[in-house]
């Protein structure tokens, strides 16, 4: 029976410290200090009585400790479950587990935790650093593991085994990741706490809220463009619609989907890509004016915003197609238009003036008081900052008439005020607008201070049509990036400026690399898998021929290394199989070769009994003794004797 | 499942995956076909937790953490394998085994040969319920175990099944096989503690040439031989004459006076083991007093004689006195 009563070695209990202290450290910084301080206390603490040799503490202390460690997690999260209190356990648990390292069994459970919290780091992140930590912290568990059933090596071998073992793991590993039946989670209770600091568009906007997201360097998604990238004019990405608003925020009315398919027809040539979205925890997904389909599990607004069933808590792909000419909403249901000219009562009586003057001379031709308020737009000499001065209670006047700078937000609200006081159905649509394509990948990426806002007008005859107020004032802005547009000296995001070149290249070939990561392998989901499975030709895989498939590589990868163990059954001593060469020769004479005899004494037997090859026979076994029993054989001796067995006939 | 259910399970299984019938021909080669791999409770703690684990990667989309499960899984199909190789193509010798007495330790030697060019490490071997022996054998090496077992009752005490396992090198697996090496060990009976004194004379005595003198009377000296009992070298001798052999004190008496051990002089005895035990008793006082001594059993007859060689064939005779009764 496997002896698991055996007491823990002294080195052993050190190879369980260096695995915990390995498994901890990356995790420390998500726990708050008074955590991180308790478990290096309680390692610092197994250290000691290693170093010491002291007892370990007794059993109703260590009980004591974990209560208090569990009331702590409990008393800084409120909760015991979820993602960080959960790993705060596990941790306590490990450390105090090193304080009863007693038996094997205490050793393996000790190996087996370390495991485990290496899935609580990626939790937290899952960059390819966190990767590269997490490859090492493997390999010093795995030690400890060896060492836990052998401690007579030496660290290095130690650790040179483990690394051998975890490299013949490998293509297991490659061929269950590539293989493995996928399920999309969550399995049980969404995590909730996974995404409580994402930065991202949210479903109100106020002055200030996305000028405050153009501090952000964050990727709010990458777009892959199946044909030519369209010009950068043109990447309007369509977020959240906002048609409601209370004289101060504008804010999102739908979230339900309405439309399965989408309700207008395109014209002009469609535009294919395939969207990576980072999760940003809500469900709208971006598309490119006009989406022409919807990615699965998605459904249309009444406002054209493609929103998904559930919340975007994975970083999620889909592929989609645009319509950039797509004529959209001619025939616009009434209660839809009657809420998109909706205004407080009171409020910015000047902009109210000029509006009910455009109403005025136009009536109810829209298209000519939309032209109209272009052209007011243009003539107000308005700046484009990312520092607006602040405002007050009548925002659109002020910014109109009195600072006239501002950021998209207070350009989009303006026009869409001044349209709805004028009588034209009006809209204000957040989202993106356009993005850098990352050379060395061909990825267009979208960070979040790309982050945008326009406006939408209902024209009879045309249906809604994008015009983009900062675009009358700041060209440059659309055209360009969010550094042309804004006058030199704001403070740019990073990332955003542009007069680094050097750093620019080095960020485009990092960005390229951990896209390359994020596509393929902490995106590798249920449907990437399928569709790699069918480009190799497997097309409708479902998990029974999957499984087969996997168990028949894996068993073509077993019998690889089962050849490899039993090799050696037929590799024998080249010295010894000539030697049995040399004996069957003499054999053959009638001179058997006992198993008990040495060489010396089996030569001086058979130079007796064949006194003519007593010279031949004696130099052949002393060369064989030598090569095969001296010290430190020479390369040269064991070719020298088996050139003389080859020439020696009896 | 009760624990004699499972025993007998597990003989049923030993008793088909052995097949030959034992005694085995040597050497005992463990091919693949008889090294069997199973999880040990460890490993059944670990497929535990990598399926934790992996509920946990998949409840949050880790691919990381997806990653990690197969890595951890793919150790433990490695695992299974390095423990089979440490195992696989081991083979047996019996080696020496040296006659005990009844109450004492039989020592099973066996031979383990390795001809793989590495080491194979912790090999766990255990008879019966015996404390396992933890050995390593070299790379090109062989390594002598030596297996302890209580000697019980004289006669032959053939080795019982001899159990090899290891679970290095992670201890999640346990690869084992089974062995019945053609290794006996002869159990003389225990000497007995309270034996009637050495039979002097008597029907028993024939040393007919005994004329009287001291056993310790001094004759002369003749060269060592390895039979000779150590307290009659002369020391004194040796000393004298620097790098001469060691020579051995002759006596007038002990040359010439002989006892013999009668069977049927201990017919007072009721109990055969009790009589046996006490032959045996006087067997080696005879011995130590270097008294050439014969011995009359039922079916056997020993000529007067002394020496380890003559106290060995005297003590077997007892061991295996009717020993087919048994």
């Amino acid at each position: 029976m496997a002896r698991i009563d055996r007491p823990v070695s002294r080195r052993q209990a050190w190879w369980l410290l260096a695995g915990a202290v390995a498994t901890c450290l990356p995790l420390a910084p998500q726990f708050p200090l008074w955590l991180a301080l308790a478990a290096a206390a309680a390692l610092s603490w197994r250290a000691a009585l290693t170093w010491r040799q002291w007892h370990l503490p007794p059993r109703w202390l260590l009980v004591m400790l974990v209560i208090a460690g569990t009331a702590g997690v409990f008393l800084q999260y409120r909760t015991t479950l979820g993602r960080t209190p959960g790993v705060a356990l596990l941790v306590i648990f490990l450390a105090l587990k090193l304080l009863e390292l007693r038996t094997a069994r205490d050793a393996v459970a000790t190996a087996l935790l370390c495991y485990f919290l290496i899935l609580g780091q990626f939790l937290f992140t899952q960059t390819i650093p966190t990767a590269l930590l997490a490859c090492l912290t493997l390999l010093i568990t795995t030690a400890a593991l060896l060492a836990a059933s052998d401690d007579r090596p030496e660290p290095q071998q130690q650790l040179r085994r483990a690394g051998l073992m975890l490299a013949q793991a490998l293509p297991f590993m490659l061929l269950l990741f590539v293989l493995f039946p996928r399920v999309q989670g969550p399995l049980w209770g969404i995590p909730q706490d996974r995404f409580s600091a994402v930065s991202g568009l949210s479903d109100t906007m106020s002055p200030g809220s996305i000028a405050q997201l153009s501090q952000s360097d964050a990727i709010a998604f990458r777009v892959k463009f199946k044909g030519e990238t369209p010009p950068q004019s043109q990447l309007y990405w369509r977020g959240p619609v906002m048609p409601s608003f209370d004289g101060r925020n504008w804010r999102v009315t739908q979230t339900l989907g309405a439309y399965a398919e989408v309700p207008y027809t395109g014209l002009g040539a469609p535009v294919d890509y395939e969207v990576t979205l980072e999760p940003h925890g809500k469900f709208w997904l971006f598309a490119l004016e006009l989406p022409a389909t919807l990615p699965a599990e998605s459904a249309l607004t009444s406002d054209y915003q493609p929103v998904a069933r559930q919340a975007v808590r994975n970083r999620l792909r889909y592929t989609q197609r645009a319509w950039p000419e797509a004529i959209a909403g001619i025939n616009e249901a009434r209660n839809l238009l009657g809420a998109a000219v909706e205004l407080p009562k009171d409020g910015n009586p000047r902009i109210r003036a000029i509006s009910a003057a455009w109403r005025a001379q136009h009536g109810d031709d829209s298209a000519a008081i939309l032209a109209a308020a272009e052209n007011f737009f243009s003539r107000q000499l308005l700046i484009y900052t990312l520092n607006p001065p602040l405002l007050g209670a009548d925002m659109v006047d002020e910014f109109l008439f009195d600072t006239r700078r501002g950021f998209c937000e207070h350009f989009a609200a303006a026009f869409v005020f001044a349209l709805r006081a004028a009588g034209v159905p009006a809209r204000v649509v957040a989202g993106y607008q356009g993005g850098e394509v990352n050379p060395v990948d061909g990825y267009l990426v979208v960070r979040q201070y790309d982050a945008h806002a326009w406006a939408e007008a209902w024209i009879a005859g045309r249906g809604w049509v994008r015009v983009d107020p900062t675009a009358i004032s700041a060209p440059s802005r659309i055209s360009g990036n969010l550094a042309d547009a804004v006058p030199a000296g704001e403070a740019l995001p990073f990332l955003a400026r542009g007069d680094l070149a050097w750093l620019r290249e080095l960020r485009y070939r990092l960005d390229a690399v951990s896209n390359g990561w994020n596509q393929w392998v902490l995106g590798y989901n249920p449907q990437r898998q399928r569709d790699l499975l069918a480009s190799l030709g497997l097309n409708e895989p479902d998990w029974r021929n999957m499984t087969a498939i996997l168990s028949v590589l894996c068993g073509a990868v077993m019998l690889g290394l089962t050849a490899w163990i039993l090799r050696n059954r037929l590799r024998v001593d080249p010295a010894l199989a000539a030697w049995r060469r040399f004996t069957a020769r003499l054999a053959r004479r009638g001179i058997a070769w006992q198993p008990w005899e040495g060489p010396q004494a089996f030569a001086e037997r058979a130079a007796r009994q064949a006194p003519m090859h007593a010279a031949a026979i004696g130099e052949i076994a002393a060369l064989y003794a030598r090569v095969r029993y001296g010290p430190a054989p020479q390369a040269g001796e064991l070719i020298r004797l088996k050139a003389r067995i080859s020439a020696f006939r009896p | 499942m009760p624990a004699s259910l499972r025993h007998r399970l597990h003989e049923a299984f030993v008793r088909w995956a052995l097949r030959v019938r034992p005694p085995e021909a040597t050497p005992i080669v463990l091919t693949q076909r008889r090294v069997y791999v199973l999880p040990t409770r460890a490993g059944l703690a670990y497929a535990t937790a990598l399926g934790v684990i992996l509920l946990g990667a998949m409840n949050y989309n880790l691919s990381l953490g997806h990653a990690l499960v197969f890595l951890l899984a793919g150790l433990g199909i490695v695992a299974i394998l390095h423990t089979f190789r440490n195992l696989v193509l081991v083979s047996i010798r019996p080696g020496r085994c040296e006659p005990v007495f009844t109450g004492g330790l039989a020592q099973f030697d066996l031979v383990l040969q390795n001809q793989r060019p590495d080491a194979r490490t912790s090999l766990r071997l255990f008879i019966g319920e015996g404390v396992p022996l933890e050995i390593d054998i070299g790379p090109h090496a062989s390594s002598v175990a030596t297996l302890d077992l209580p000697a019980l009752r004289r006669g032959w005490l053939p080795m019982p099944r001899l159990t090899i396992e290891t679970t290095w090198p992670l201890g999640l697996i346990r690869a084992w096989s089974c062995a019945v090496p053609d290794l006996k060990c002869l159990v003389y009976p225990a000497p007995a503690t309270r034996a009637p004194p050495l039979p002097w004379g008597g029907d028993s005595a024939q040393g007919s040439t005994r004329d009287g003198r001291g056993a310790d009377d001094f004759s002369g000296l003749r060269n060592h031989q390895v039979t000779d009992a150590p307290h009659h070298v002369a020391w004194k001798a040796v000393a004298r004459q620097q790098d001469g052999p060691l020579l051995t004190k002759l006596f007038f008496g002990a040359a010439a006076e002989q006892i013999w051990l009668d069977w049927d002089a201990l017919a007072d005895v009721t109990d055969a083991e009790q009589r046996l035990s006490i032959l045996a008793r006087w067997m080696i006082d005879a011995d130590a007093a270097g008294l050439a001594w014969g011995l009359r059993m039922p079916s056997l007859r020993l000529a007067p004689d002394n020496g380890a060689a003559q106290l060995c064939t005297g003590l077997r005779a007892l061991a295996l006195h009717e020993h087919g009764a048994h």
